[in-house]
């Protein structure tokens, strides 16, 4: 409620977005091949901004690139010492959390981008991760929307690395973006904003396509739509290849 | 070289798990065991979720069996009737085993469930064997060889359902080892083990087997049981790793090679007490595990659903 309040105040408060600066964006790659020895990916982002009159006087421009994985529902846990040993008690379900998220900023996050606007296109992580409903409800409940960032802040999945994004003349951009060999696979969204005092002159969305291919796309396929085929394929893999490398040794000794 | 897992969906040193899968192979060709047990627990601590865990390496354990149990055909050492038997016990232990770990899946306690069944069973089982190998290597150095016990005939004998088993040279009820296979089965689905650690004293104390046929006759039925609940898990959870099992089990069956030489140059008590140290070690780790307040509270695990 609070929110959508929020939102309607930032929307008639913030200066009718006049596009006169618009963002023409190059990847290094708009597909990442998730393959069988896939060790994290790096996207270059880089562009220009367009614009039909001078540069505006004041603030100067600033560029945030926010990539985001695929959302899901995640279930956390918190552990809790029962009987001498620790076991998980309560859980809270995060109504959507990207499996993945990444943000660089050409300066830092909360000097060029103000709350509300920030609130309004969901950039910081803390943002990304919607936990509303039902679940805020339960006393506590922001303690698992944190324990979502922190875990997967640990795990490289998400990140927020300020000043890596460089701008050359108020035109000029150029950052990259790391991606961890971890990858669920999906539609990852990257959103290009740019700013100026705070407030989001212009956005663009492009989406990096996230793929295993080959082998693993074949296998992950096949796990899930023939399941007793896979199954039967795995034993017979299995044994073929336990056989073959007892025999192989065996023959190799004598 | 890094290599990206299609199901467990993580990205591992190809060489740590052909290594990881040498080591447990190497333990288990010294010691004549499976390694399952050692080898799932591993897997917890190199970050593979532990479902795919638990089920890759039922796939595992059903292919490093395949080539010994060949062995033992070759040798006549595989008591099939008794096999049989086991086997249908197996096979009913580990759809209940199935059923009872995604429940538990559901409820988010299924790391404790394992855990816990790792911690209760490698504690007694490596408990029992490092005072009872302690105890022969006493006797051993003291030079007095204990005449061999009689085996028991209790309870055992005084049930229906009689049936003969010639290899074993037996004639008990069909109750007791059917029993033993169900039990096993249900560690089997719940452990990713093969369940030769629980199954061959049960043959040898409880059923009176003899010691020649046991490890034929174990690894025929765990086979058919590990076969079994990979299908299961395949089939319901989708957590079989073709790629993880395929690595695990090259580096395994070549350290398994390597094992049964050292195993034969070493006196068989200080490799009993040796097992017996390894399997402590592990429970120990797990225990702690539990009892040791963690560094992270929380866990995140797949939403939805309900």
């Amino acid at each position: 409620m609070l929110k959508r309040l929020l939102i309607t105040l930032a929307l008639c408060a913030s200066p009718a977005l006049a596009v006169d600066e618009e963002v023409v964006l190059g990847l290094s790659q708009d597909r990442v091949a998730i393959t069988a020895n896939f060790d994290g990916s790096e996207i270059l982002v880089f562009g220009a901004v367009k614009r039909e009159a001078p540069i505006p006087p004041g603030p100067p421009l600033e560029v945030i690139v926010a990539v985001s994985g695929p959302s899901g529902p995640v279930t956390v846990r918190r552990k809790e010492r029962k009987l001498g040993i620790w076991v998980n008690t309560d859980s809270v379900l995060v109504d959507r959390a990207p499996s993945f998220y990444a943000v660089a900023t050409s300066a830092p996050l909360n000097e060029i981008l103000s709350d509300t606007e920030d609130l309004r296109y969901s950039v910081s992580i803390a943002r990304a991760i919607r936990s509303v409903g039902a679940a805020m409800n339960i006393r506590g409940a922001q303690e698992f929307a944190d324990a979502v960032v922190r875990i997967r802040e640990n795990e490289g999945l998400y990140s927020i690395r300020e000043d890596t994004v460089a701008v050359d003349e108020q035109t000029l951009f150029r950052t990259s973006i790391e991606m961890p060999a971890d990858l669920t696979e999906g539609d990852y969204v990257a959103r290009i904003f740019l700013t100026r005092g705070g407030s989001v002159v212009s956005q663009f969305e492009t989406t990096i396509d996230v793929r295993k291919v080959g082998l693993e796309r074949f296998l992950f396929n096949m796990s899930r739509q023939q399941p007793v085929w896979y199954g039967l394929m795995s034993l017979v893999i299995a044994i073929a290849a336990g056989w073959g490398a007892s025999t192989a040794f065996r023959l190799l000794r004598e | 070289m890094q290599i990206y897992l299609p199901i467990a969906e993580v990205s591992v040193n190809a060489f740590l798990l052909l290594g990881l899968g040498g080591m447990v192979g190497i333990l288990s060709g010294m010691f004549g065991v499976g390694g399952g047990f050692l080898m799932t627990p591993l897997l917890f601590f190199i970050g593979i979720p532990p479902a795919v865990a638990v089920a890759t390496e039922a796939n595992q354990i059903v292919a490093s069996s395949f080539s010994g149990v060949l062995a033992h055909f070759r040798r006549k050492t595989v008591d099939l009737k008794m096999g049989t038997v086991l086997l249908l016990g197996g096979l009913t232990g580990a759809a209940v085993g199935v059923v009872i770990f995604n429940y538990l899946k559901s409820l988010g306690q299924v790391d404790l469930l394992v855990t816990l069944c790792y911690v209760v069973f490698l504690g007694v089982v490596g408990g029992l064997m490092f005072i009872e190998s302690l105890n022969a290597l006493r006797k051993s150095k003291k030079g007095v060889s204990a005449p061999p016990k009689r085996r028991q005939r209790g309870w055992v004998h005084a049930m229906p359902f009689k049936m003969r088993f010639r290899t074993s040279g037996l004639y008990i009820s069909v109750i007791p080892p059917a029993l033993v296979g169900l039990f096993v089965g249900v560690l089997s689905a719940i452990m990713g083990v093969g369940g030769g650690f629980i199954m061959v004293p049960a043959m040898i104390y409880l059923l009176g087997m003899p010691t020649k046929v046991v490890v034929g006759t174990s690894l025929f039925q765990i086979i058919f049981v590990t076969a079994f609940t990979t299908m299961l898990h395949a089939t319901t959870n989708y957590t079989v790793d073709v790629v993880l099992a395929v690595l695990l089990l090259v580096g395994g069956v070549i350290g398994a090679q390597i094992g049964t030489v050292i195993g034969a140059r070493m006196p068989a008590e200080q490799l009993r007490v040796l097992l017996a140290a390894l399997v402590l070690a592990v429970c120990g780790k797990l225990a702690l595990d539990l009892l040791l307040e963690p560094s992270e509270l929380f866990s995140l695990g797949a939403g939805g659903g309900h």
